[in-house]
């Protein structure tokens, strides 16, 4: 690997909820301008891996650098500054049910670069059409969206800012095939316009080798394999063979009771 | 000797949770209280909150005050005609009125209406991750959702209580002089002849606190929600239990500072 400082470094991240260890030491770099996909069963943590990555839940262990930068000891307006510069997708999607779709994908402009209402409205109006929906769209309200273009919309706030990084959980989750195969391709034209670096996590396998350059394994707390995305099928790593064919055999045995 | 462990036991349980509760509801409004005089500031949140707890609410508190007067009339003439004491009715409707009932009916009725509704606004907000996309888009949650509706408590349950008062006192007026053979002037002027400033002070003092705790509980709830759908229907549950003993309980507390020789 070359000299380069990843655009995040993760070393030694653990977390516990109670007697549950969910990660244990967790290492990544994810260089800038690729696409890492995470996967990994259900329960196994990757959730709660990229909410530390964000400070959203705070790790009983470990250093996360995005830049080079320890973001666990940012706190306050240096924390804002941070998420300035990143996009989130939830998995629901998150969309804020009492404000219309032109203000939800605008939030963060009005609210991190204090763009003016009347501006970012058309602001909106155009990111919408980069995800594929009309502009008119943005008068409705969440609740009268299909869940497709719930995550449109989704997508659409987390690119509003022309984040450095982006992050996305389960993008796919809910959708049929065809639309995860859309929302898919629209991260990736998303991703490669803006430049941006990308973190995935899924457990679906056609959407991980869609988005990912890289792909790493988390189970049992660890990453139990790195690798390119292109190869998440002959791996030759017995964790990944399990899952990739969902074969009950193998070494990883599924936890019935949480 | 284990028995009687065992017992203290289970008696210390609840009280130390009932400490930390107390404990992390203080912190929570102390933090809320900090961001009102801490930019940015989200005005138009505030606004929204108003609007919901002191219009929208204004239907509810002005029957139940028009109808507790009235009640307060009639109540205090049956009772007052035994001892030929009738001539004190309107002095007792307005005092009631305006140190107790108009606060404590209209917080209440705040408490239920626009309470239960914060928690499970915010506490739906938590359980599909809204809280924490809001923060990912450099909004401090406490500033955007809390401290907007902290404001908005203080200051609208004053606004509601002014409008129960003037209202509670019509009931009673309207009652003793169509039903009980009141006349109206000499009614009206025996209401204000007894009435003082502090009567009515007090009671806007009091539903400022009641405004500030209703919201405080109903964001505090919200904010604390675990699980989903019965998370969130608990938080709506207990924000309104909590928010109304808090009242009845502050209402002694300030009762006993304004009007205590």
């Amino acid at each position: 690997m070359s000299g380069a400082v990843p655009k995040v470094r993760i070393r030694g991240l653990a977390k516990s909820f109670g007697e549950k260890k969910v990660l244990e030491s967790v290492d990544l770099d994810i260089m800038a301008g690729t696409s890492l996909v995470v996967i990994g069963g259900s329960g196994t943590g990757k959730s709660v891996l990229i909410k530390c990555v964000l400070g959203l839940i705070e790790p009983d262990a470990g250093t996360i650098e995005i830049a080079g930068e320890n973001v666990l000891a940012l706190s306050g307006r240096a924390r804002r500054a941070m998420y300035a510069r990143i996009g989130m997708l939830f998995q629901n999607g998150a969309l804020f049910d009492s404000l219309p779709v032109w203000e939800n994908v605008a939030f963060g402009l009005i609210a991190r670069h204090r763009v003016r209402r009347a501006e970012a409205r058309a602001r909106a109006g155009e990111i919408l059409g980069q995800v594929g929906l009309e502009p008119d769209v943005g008068a409705l309200f969440p609740h009268e969206l299909s869940g497709g273009m719930q995550k449109r919309v989704a997508l659409a706030r987390a690119i509003a800012a022309t984040p450095e990084i982006l992050f996305f959980d389960e993008p796919t989750t809910g959708l049929d095939p065809i639309m995860g195969a859309v929302i898919d391709g629209l991260i990736v034209d998303c991703v490669k316009r803006l430049g941006s670096t990308a973190i995935a996590i899924t457990h679906d396998m056609a959407s991980a080798r869609r988005i990912g350059d890289r792909a790493a394994m988390l189970h049992g707390g660890r990453i139990v394999w790195d690798g390119p995305a292109g190869s998440l099928f002959d791996s030759g790593n017995p964790y990944v063979e399990q899952f990739t064919h969902g074969s009950r055999e193998g070494p990883i045995r599924m936890e019935l009771r949480g | 000797m284990n028995s009687i462990l065992l017992a203290l036991a289970a008696i210390g349980r609840p009280v130390l949770g009932l400490c930390r509760t107390a404990g992390r509801v203080t912190l929570f409004g102390l933090a809320g209280l900090s961001h009102l005089v801490r930019p940015p500031f989200h005005p138009r949140m505030f606004l929204r909150a108003l609007v919901e707890m002191a219009y929208f609410s204004l239907p509810v508190v002005a029957l139940t005050a028009i109808f507790t007067g009235m009640v307060l009339a009639l109540q205090s003439y049956t009772g007052f005609a035994r001892f030929s004491a009738q001539g004190a009715v309107a002095s007792v409707v307005v005092l009631s009125v305006t140190r107790e009932l108009g606060p404590v009916l209209a917080g209440l009725m705040v408490a239920g209406r626009v309470g239960s509704a914060m928690a499970a606004e915010i506490g739906t907000m938590r359980v599909t991750d809204q809280i924490d996309a809001l923060a990912t888009l450099s909004t401090d949650p406490m500033k955007y959702l809390v401290a907007p509706r902290l404001l908005a408590g203080i200051l609208a349950l004053p606004m509601l209580v002014v409008v129960a008062d003037i209202l509670g006192v019509l009931g009673g007026f309207l009652v003793s002089t169509t039903s009980l053979g009141f006349n109206p002037a000499a009614y009206l002027h025996s209401t204000f002849s007894y009435l003082e400033t502090i009567d009515v002070v007090s009671g806007l003092v009091k539903s400022a606190v009641f405004g500030f705790l209703i919201a405080l509980m109903g964001c505090y709830n919200g904010y604390a929600t675990r699980g989903g759908a019965e998370g969130v229907g608990a938080a709506t549950t207990a924000a309104v239990v909590s928010a109304s003993i808090l009242i009845l309980a502050f209402d002694y507390v300030l009762t006993g500072l304004f009007f205590s020789q």
